[in-house]
Parts: structure tokens; C-alpha cells; sequence
């Protein structure tokens, strides 16, 4: 019924508010801090708090990690005679360089795109929410962001990689693997990307015209 | 919920809502949120720095080739450590070279300097060993050693095989001049009574071409035996010598006799002389005997002019004064006597005076006259002459002899040519050779064939003497001997009659017998009478008287009383 027109009234303008714990729905016509549900005590707001700065800031800290992430060697192959030292990017030339391209280009997808599509995704949603480009498409931005965050943990396939082999493969004078600073920085960026985009208010694609305005900048 | 539509744009009902406190308290929250990207990025910052400040030089070594080396894998170790990483491999602008660039660690910059040697460490294997046998799994990786200088420099050239030694051992290097590098090489070892103490670290050609100039490196503690009256000998090769005590094999060490080595050793007996200084140059003998031989001194240069044959005198054959070697030949070449049009073979030797030891020094010593030539001078005054003699009779290897001819004329002799001309003398066996030529010269000239036709003709004549003889005088001899055997035949015959005549049984011996017979008779009558007149003297006077004995019985014969008529 809906459908056809511009846009539902929000709980904010009915005065409504849900707990985001329990799920108990009261009734107040505050702005910015509202107080603890009467039922469970969880703190109620109309939208996260801090949401685009929160979100903001994570990513900005990822992206910057995402430097050290790449450029430092995550893992140390120590054989009989040699050792060697890769990178996230030169483990995956490697991979398919020895005949692995499948297993290379999972490593790609999930430690090198993931990241980088994550990095695309969430400014690219921020800046849409700041700038209220209402006209871009809202559906689509929110599927993109339900992707982004389901996506996310897929990117610590590498870590774990990292992980399990360095605990497997322990045979000292033959062969050994040695975790490098690297994969501390990967994993920090898998890390803060995902507290990232769960700090991101999905409701805030939705939210538009200068009803909003006041609550957010606040 | 669809009736609160229409009130939403007017819906701010501003009464009284002012709350600056919230403000001051969401701003806080606001800035502690930015901490987390704050620190990112001071993480960032701080690892870019670290990155930064661990970055050392970036030098660029040359190699011929680039075998075994890899862009951002082969690593560059000193005593193993590893000290940098080859970043990028190129060739150079004239493709003769490969350039390896690496990036060396912070704490490596000293080998960021003037000294430093690179080189690629592979496997090999040598007559001295293996080594790099770990590179045959892990790859090749680039050495290096200090030099020890604070000078920067970013472009070396790559060693193509390890250096001998590296900068931190202890021990001086010293230079040994040779004719010829014999079968040394870099890492060929140098012993000090069969010990390794050192090794050559180097060689090359002389400017002049003539000669090699080795650089042996002696280890610390050795090298203070290296003095300066050391003496360096070629240690390659087996020694054997046959003397009194039988077959003796002599040699440094077994990896010797291959791959070459140099010993060193001081003259017994010296006083201790002082350490030598680095750097120091010695001469580098062929073999022990030569090295601990006195020193030679100064060379003489001889020339000699021989008007015979050297076939068999070779540079390098010995020159020899009263059984001592002296010196040896270094050239034999022929000159032209343009006034003779003879060809004599002009020798020049090189002789060592010092070697006569003793009366050299004493001549010096009395004459006070340093020079050589004049020592020569007067010996040539003596007699002395070069001699071509054979110094083996199977092969005519020829060498030349210094030797006394007291008989040998007179020469002229400037003691101040050089080089000194020695008169020289004819060889015993060149000068048994001319005899015989001469022999051979002068039955050459005895003509045979004149005395061959004139007996040709005597014979003739002979021939016909003897016919001569045949057809006349033979017949007359003939007849000469027929007469003669007649001649004999009577001859015979009146032997026969004289010696019919002779018979026992013939007349003329009977008569003779009777005669002889009668001959005694009267030679008894008379000794009779003869003693008869002895006793009795006067009978010759008187007569006889009756009463004397007439006969004594013995002598009493037929024949013997008619002796009265006798006296």
C-alpha cells in the first residue's frame, strides 16, 4: 500500500522508539539520548550514536593498515637450506606460480578484494549518506551494505591460513613457518572493517530531508 | 501512523530545548572514536620510519653473470650473516656486464665502502677442497668482506671467484718476484717447515712483461718468521735425489705435487735477522737447493767468441771455472769475421763471481778493486781461457769451461768492455777434431792415383822381366844344374875311392897301423934309453954293463929292444 508512495513516515516523527535488544517499542519525543528500556535496561536511541563518525574513523584506521597489511611479509617459509619471506600479494604469485591458481585466486578474492570492496563500499555508502543523495538508489545501497557485511569475515581466511600452518608445520631444521608482523596488521584490518560496518546505521540510507538533520549532527 | 504524515516538515516545535552540555558531551565521544584511525596511523608512520631508518645503502655490484642470482631473493651475507638483498639485476649499457643492485641492511653500511669485495658464492670444487656446498640447495647467495675504509662507494666490482682471504685476518702479505708463475694459482699454500701458514692471495704480470710478481698472505703468527734474509722457493713437485744414502723423495705435501706451493724458510746458521715488513719483496727460487744457496750477488756478463761448432750449447748451459758452476749461458748466436769470412759463434754468459766465494773476496780485499773485469784480467794474464768441452758424450750437450792454458798465447784484454770478452781456446775434442782433419787433410793429399798408374807400369815391366827370365834364363839355369849334378856324381865317386881308401881293412890303414905300431915300439926303446942314460950316464961313455936290468917286464914288446941304434 506503501509502494507508490515517496517515502513511510519514521518512528522518529510518530515519536516511537524500539529497543534494539528486546525489541520493546515505547513512546517518547526526546532527541538525542533517550534513556534505558523500561523492560530489559538497555540504553534505547533512535539511530547508533556517532554512527557515520564511528564508522568514519574504523575505516580510515583499516585503510591505513591496509598499507603495513600488504607491504610487510605475513609469513616466513624456512626450508633446509633457505628461508623465505612472503607478502600477502607475493604468497598468491607463488601459489600460482607452483600450479595452484584456484587455491591463488581464492587467497586473491578473500584477502585482496574482499578488503579493498569493502574499503569502495563503505566510503562509497558514507559519503552517500552524508551528502543525502536521496536520488541514488536506496535498495540497491542497502543490499550492497547487507553484502559488505556478511562478506567481511571471509577475509580472515588469510590469517587463518597463517595460523594453522604456522601450528602444522613445525618440523625445525627441515621446514618451518613462522608468522610475520604482517598478518597482526592484516588481521586488524579484517577486524576494523568489520566493527566498521556494523557501526554503520543502515537505517541512515533510508533517512533523508532535514527531519534528520538536527538528530545527526548533534 | 498514516495521520502524522502531513505535520512532518513543520514538526520542530522550538520551546525550550537549547542543551549545551549534550553538545560539549557528544563532541568527547566524537574525538575518542578518532583515537582508533589516530593510532593507525601513528602505527603506519612509526613502521614507515623503522622502514626508513633500517634502509641502508644501495650499492651496485658488476658481475660477468648473473648465474644463481635472483631479484628480491638472493641475499648478500658476510660470515654468513645476511647483510642485504639483491633488489634488481641489469645489464650494463654495453652489455659486456651484469649489474646487481642491492640493498644492504643499516647495520651494514660499512660495506658501503672503499675495499669492500663482493663476490657470488656457488659451489665449487678445487684441488684445495669444496666449498658453497650449503648454495647447491639454497641457491647462490652473493659474499662480502670489508675493507676496512670509511670512504663511500656504491659501485664495485664483483669478484668472479672468492677472495683467499678476508680482511680480518691477521698476518702480512708479502711479494715474491719469479720468472714464470710455475703451477701456482690464487689459494695455493705456502708452508713454513710443511705447516700451512699462508696462502697466494694474488699474482700478476711484471709492467715489463718480463717476470710475475706473486702476493702470498702469511697468517699471524707465522709471518714474524718471514725476516729479510727469508728465502721463498716453488715447493711444486716431487724432489728426488739419488745419493749416497740411497733414493730420496722430497716433497711440501701431497696437495703440493698437484696444485703448487710455495715454502719459505731462513738460511741456517744466520744471525736472526730482523722481521721483514709488509709488503716486502723477495725473490722466488725454483726449488730449496737454489734458495739456500749464498746469495749470488751482482751477474757479470761474459762474451765469448768461439771459431767452432756449438752444436749442443744451449742457453742455459752451464759455465764452469775449475769444477764450479759459475754462471750459465744465455744466448748463442753466430757473428760474421768479415776479414777471415769466418762465422764465429758469439756466446755471452752471465757469471756470478761471488760464487768463487773466497778468492774473490780476497781479491778484493787485496787489491781493493771492486771490479770484476780486472779480477778477469788477471786470470786471462794467467792463461785463462773458454773452452768448449762436452759435457756429455751420448747427447753433446756442450758447456763452457773457464780453464788455465799456461801455454796458451797472448791476448788482448779491456777489463772495461761490457760485456768482458774472454779469450777463448780451442775445445779438447774440437781440437782432436782439427787434428784429425788435419790427418785426413794430409792423406787427402798423398797422390794415389799417380802412384797407382806408375805401379801399374812397374808391374808391367815386372811382368816382363819375369818373362825374360822364363824363356832364357831358366834353360841355362837347367843346364847349369845338370853340369853342377855331374859335377857331383864325381865328386861322389871320389869320396867313394877316399873313402875305400879310408877303410879299416885296406892296405893304406894296415900299412898305417904297422907304421904306428913301429912308431910305439921305437917310442918305448927310447924312453928305455932314456932312463937307462938317466941312472946311468957314463955308459955313454963306457958302453953298457952286463949286470943292469936290460928291460923293466911291463914294456917288454917285440918292439921295443932295437932303440940302440937311435942315439
Amino acid at each position: 500500500m506503501s509502494m507508490t508512495r515517496p517515502a513511510p513516515p519514521t518512528a522518529t516523527a510518530l515519536g516511537l522508539i524500539g529497543c534494539h535488544v528486546c525489541g520493546l517499542v515505547c513512546q517518547s519525543h526526546e532527541v538525542g539520548r533517550v534513556g534505558a528500556c523500561p523492560r530489559c535496561g538497555a540504553s534505547l536511541h533512535r539511530r547508533r550514536p556517532d554512527s557515520l563518525a564511528r564508522t568514519w574513523a574504523l575505516l580510515i584506521a583499516a585503510v591505513i593498515l591496509y598499507l603495513p597489511a600488504n607491504i610487510v611479509p605475513v609469513m616466513r617459509t624456512v626450508s633446509l637450506f633457505s628461508s623465505t619471506d612472503n607478502t600477502i600479494l607475493s604468497g598468491i604469485v607463488e601459489l600460482w606460480r607452483v600450479g595452484s591458481p584456484d587455491l591463488a585466486a581464492i587467497v586473491f578474492f578473500a584477502s585482496i578484494m574482499v578488503p579493498v570492496l569493502k574499503f569502495i563500499a563503505l566510503g562509497w555508502l558514507l559519503i552517500s549518506v552524508q551528502r543525502r543523495h536521496a536520488h541514488w538508489p536506496q535498495r540497491q545501497r542497502s543490499r550492497l551494505y547487507r553484502l559488505v557485511e556478511n562478506m567481511g569475515y571471509w577475509s580472515m581466511l588469510d590469517v587463518f591460513v597463517v595460523t594453522l600452518l604456522t601450528g602444522a608445520v613445525q618440523l625445525a631444521p627441515f621446514a618451518q613457518v613462522v608468522p610475520l608482523p604482517g598478518i597482526i596488521w592484516f588481521a586488524l584490518v579484517v577486524v576494523l572493517t568489520m566493527l566498521a560496518s556494523m557501526s554503520f546505521d543502515p537505517r541512515l540510507i533510508w533517512d533523508r530531508g532535514s527531519a534528520m538533520d538536527g538528530k545527526r549532527d548533534d | 501512523m498514516t495521520d502524522a504524515n502531513p505535520p512532518q516538515a513543520p514538526s520542530g516545535p522550538g520551546g525550550d530545548l537549547p542543551e549545551p552540555v549534550a553538545i560539549r558531551r557528544h563532541r568527547w565521544t566524537i574525538s575518542l572514536i578518532w583515537l582508533v584511525p589516530l593510532i593507525a596511523a601513528l602505527i603506519g608512520v612509526s613502521l614507515v620510519v623503522t622502514a626508513w631508518l633500517s634502509a641502508g645503502p644501495q650499492i651496485v655490484i658488476s658481475f660477468q653473470t648473473a648465474q644463481g642470482l635472483t631479484a628480491g631473493k638472493t641475499e648478500v651475507k658476510y660470515k654468513n650473516v645476511v647483510i642485504g638483498k639483491v633488489h634488481r639485476i641489469d645489464l650494463s649499457q654495453d652489455r659486456t656486464k651484469v649489474l646487481v643492485t642491492v640493498d644492504l641492511e643499516k647495520k651494514a653500511e660499512g660495506f658501503a665502502t672503499v675495499g669492500s669485495r663482493f663476490w657470488v658464492v656457488r659451489p665449487r670444487i678445487g684441488l684445495g677442497g669444496i666449498s658453497g656446498l650449503g648454495t647447491l640447495f639454497s641457491g647462490a647467495y652473493i659474499g662480502a668482506d670489508t675493507g676496512g675504509s670509511d670512504e663511500e662507494q656504491t659501485r664495485f666490482n664483483g669478484l668472479e671467484t672468492p677472495p683467499p682471504l678476508t680482511h680480518s685476518e691477521s698476518g702480512r702479505s708479502f711479494l715474491l718476484t719469479s720468472d714464470d708463475l710455475g703451477s701456482l694459482d690464487i689459494g695455493s699454500p705456502v708452508y713454513y717447515r710443511r705447516i700451512q701458514v699462508g696462502r697466494v692471495v694474488a699474482y700478476h704480470l711484471n709492467k715489463d712483461g718480463a717476470g710475475v710478481t706473486v702476493q702470498v698472505f702469511v697468517k699471524a703468527p707465522a709471518d714474524r718468521f718471514v725476516t729479510t734474509d727469508t728465502r721463498f722457493w716453488n715447493a711444486s713437485g716431487v724432489d728426488v735425489s739419488l745419493g749416497a744414502g740411497g733414493l730420496k723423495v722430497n716433497t711440501e705435501s701431497l696437495a703440493t705435487v698437484i696444485s703448487g706451493g710455495i715454502a719459505f724458510l731462513a738460511p741456517a746458521g744466520d744471525a736472526p735477522a730482523s722481521s721483514a715488513p709488509a709488503d716486502a719483496r723477495f725473490r722466488l727460487f725454483d726449488d730449496k737447493t737454489s734458495a739456500m744457496r749464498p746469495p749470488d750477488g751482482p751477474p757479470v756478463a761474459l762474451q765469448m767468441h768461439f771459431h767452432q761448432s756449438v752444436r749442443g750449447l744451449k742457453a742455459g748451459a752451464p759455465v764452469d771455472f775449475l769444477g764450479i758452476d759459475l754462471g750459465k749461458v744465455t744466448s748463442v748466436t753466430l757473428d760474421f769475421d768479415p776479414k777471415t769470412k769466418h762465422f764465429p759463434a758469439d756466446v755471452t754468459a752471465v757469471i756470478y763471481p761471488d760464487r768463487i766465494g773466497k778468492a774473490n773476496q780476497r781479491f778484493e780485499k787485496r787489491t781493493g778493486n771492486t771490479n770484476p773485469g780486472a779480477l778477469l784480467g788477471i786470470l786471462v794474464k794467467h792463461g785463462l781461457r773458454a773452452q768448449l768441452r762436452t759435457g756429455n758424450l751420448l747427447t753433446g750437450q756442450l758447456y763452457v769451461a773457464l780453464d788455465f792454458f799456461p801455454k796458451a798465447p797472448k791476448v788482448a784484454y779491456d777489463p772495461k768492455l761490457k760485456p768482458l770478452v774472454v779469450p777463448t781456446m780451442q775445445g779438447t775434442f774440437g781440437r782432436m777434431q782439427q787434428q784429425l782433419a788435419d790427418i785426413v787433410d794430409k792423406v787427402h793429399k798423398i797422390p794415389f792415383d799417380q802412384i797407382g798408374l806408375r805401379l801399374d807400369d812397374n808391374l808391367g815391366k815386372l811382368d816382363a822381366v819375369l818373362g825374360q827370365l822364363h824363356t832364357k834364363v831358366m834353360p841355362e839355369a837347367t843346364s847349369t844344374l845338370r853340369q853342377a849334378k855331374q859335377t857331383l856324381g864325381a865328386a861322389g865317386k871320389t869320396m867313394h875311392v877316399a873313402n875305400h881308401a879310408l877303410s879299416n881293412d885296406s892296405p893304406l890303414m894296415q900299412n898305417l897301423d904297422q907304421t904306428l905300431v913301429e912308431l910305439r915300439r921305437a917310442a918305448r926303446s927310447l924312453r928305455v934309453l932314456a932312463s937307462y942314460l938317466s941312472l946311468h950316464p957314463e955308459s955313454l961313455l963306457r958302453g953298457r954293463r952286463n949286470d943292469a936290468p936290460s928291460v923293466p917286464p911291463g914294456t917288454h914288446s917285440p918292439t921295443s929292444p932295437p932303440t940302440r941304434s937311435q942315439p
